[in-house]
């Protein structure tokens, strides 16, 4: 049987800055990755519904406007408010050293911030994916 | 596995969802699935949008899902995207114009990478299908990746083939040629408010004047949502039409068929590359194709007896 992992890389809230997570897109389609793309401005509810109906092993989020708070973690909550637990959440972007540990402690799996080598973040996915 | 159908015949979407992961992963439990599934199928109106990458396929997907949710249908939208011939990775990105359906319950989208498929489809769009509208969808559409002038499997799944063009694309010569340009049963011209779509139409016309299919044309620029409506009158006229004269029928034998021989030639492939015995000779005989002591029909030969001991 072919196993392939998915992951959806979004955009929450109002910040309009995609490239870093069009960099890290990339990065994991060119590691044989299946990379579920919707674009900016998601709600923490569209995020998850449609992790759910493309059958994501992964969410990437990304945010660089500083709204990692709450949106990360409303992510994470809905998830499990819909019963999901086997899919790795992961996060990046601009975001202060200390939040790390918050956002951890939220059910952020991992944060990767600026300048994370890309193939950091395809083994970690390779290693964690829950399913 | 028998539970997990159930759920999806309820409309439960993660079951929905997985199920469709498995018909992707080629797994051998979904045979068990799907013999609750196929016979809860066959009710959805399976409409196949296609054309060359970037003329609005999924812009114009969102505005025909938004115009059935006004009608109070549910729908289903399976996105093709390609895979990479070198990694196997791909970048699925239809739902970037597809995002007011994001939050509606009534709507599943699916994006699938063509997993080596070249005819502009998915191995798995069939079964996806089949899922989609056993779970209760009215209307299910499929997006093939941007296609060239011979990717044409679409034909096969689709009981409605809507060909998507834009103005510029080629003079009245590309409206003669085979392929991609004779399956449509509804042409749309797409980016209408852009210069040269008279002309675009007034070709594809002329081209039908030559021939004896007579295809609708409508001219739309989705990003307005402009001629919508009047594609749905289209697309709903040819569904009528379908059932009116038994080519309904004879198209869904035609998508059943194809499923057969592909499912068969799938198990085939896979007895070849995975089993022991075969791995072994055929790796024996490609040796032998390369120094030029057998040529591959004769080759052929051997490994089709191997099969049929």
């Amino acid at each position: 049987m072919e196993r392939k992992i998915r992951v959806l890389v979004a955009k929450p809230g109002l910040d309009g800055h995609d490239r870093g997570a069009k960099v890290v897109a990339r990065a994991l389609r060119d590691a044989g990755m299946e990379v579920i793309y919707t674009g900016l401005h998601q709600t923490p509810e569209m995020i998850v519904e449609t992790a759910i109906q493309e059958d994501a092993h992964v969410i990437g989020l990304s945010a660089l406007s500083g709204a990692h708070f709450p949106l990360f973690p409303e992510v994470v909550r809905l998830l499990k408010e819909r019963g999901v637990d086997d899919i790795l959440v992961i996060g990046g972007g601009i975001i202060p050293p200390e939040d790390i540990p918050k956002l951890k402690a939220a059910g952020v799996d991992e944060v990767f911030g600026p300048g994370t080598p890309l193939n950091e973040i395809v083994e970690y996915i390779r290693r964690n994916v829950k399913r | 596995m028998r539970e997990l159908a159930e759920r999806a015949l309820r409309g439960d979407r993660r079951a929905i969802a997985r199920l469709i992961s498995l018909a992707e992963s080629g797994s051998e439990s979904l045979k068990e699935a799907m013999e609750i599934i196929h016979p809860r199928a066959g009710r959805a109106h399976v409409i196949g949008v296609t054309g060359v990458m970037g003329v609005g396929k999924s812009t114009l997907i969102c505005e025909m899902a938004l115009k059935y949710r006004e009608m109070g249908k549910s729908v289903g939208i399976v996105a093709v995207d390609p895979t990479s011939p070198f990694t196997g990775g791909a970048l699925l990105g239809d739902r970037v114009r597809m995002n007011p359906l994001a939050s509606d319950g009534e709507v599943f989208i699916r994006s699938m990478g063509t997993r080596g498929k070249l005819g502009g489809l998915s191995g798995a769009v069939y079964d996806a299908v089949e899922i989609l509208d056993a779970s209760g969808k009215d209307i299910i559409i499929v997006e093939t990746v941007g296609v060239g002038q011979a990717e044409v499997d679409v034909i096969r799944i689709a009981d409605t083939t809507v060909v998507v063009l834009v103005p510029g694309l080629g003079d009245f010569i590309q409206t003669i040629k085979a392929g991609l340009m004779e399956i449509a049963d509804i042409f749309v011209v797409n980016k209408s408010d852009r210069p040269g779509a008279d002309s675009t139409v007034n070709e594809l016309k002329s081209m039908m004047e030559i021939s004896e299919k007579m295809v609708p044309v409508v001219c739309t620029s989705a990003t307005e949502g402009e001629g919508v409506d009047e594609l749905l009158v289209e697309v709903e006229n040819h569904f009528q039409m379908l059932k009116d004269t038994g080519e309904l029928e004879r198209r869904r034998r035609r998508r059943y068929e194809t499923e057969l021989v592909e499912i068969v030639m799938g198990r085939l492939k896979k007895m070849i590359y995975d089993e022991g015995r075969f791995r072994e000779s055929v790796g024996e005989l490609v040796r032998r194709i390369t120094d030029g002591e057998l040529d591959p029909h004769s080759a052929a030969e051997e490994v089709l007896a191997g099969l049929l001991r």
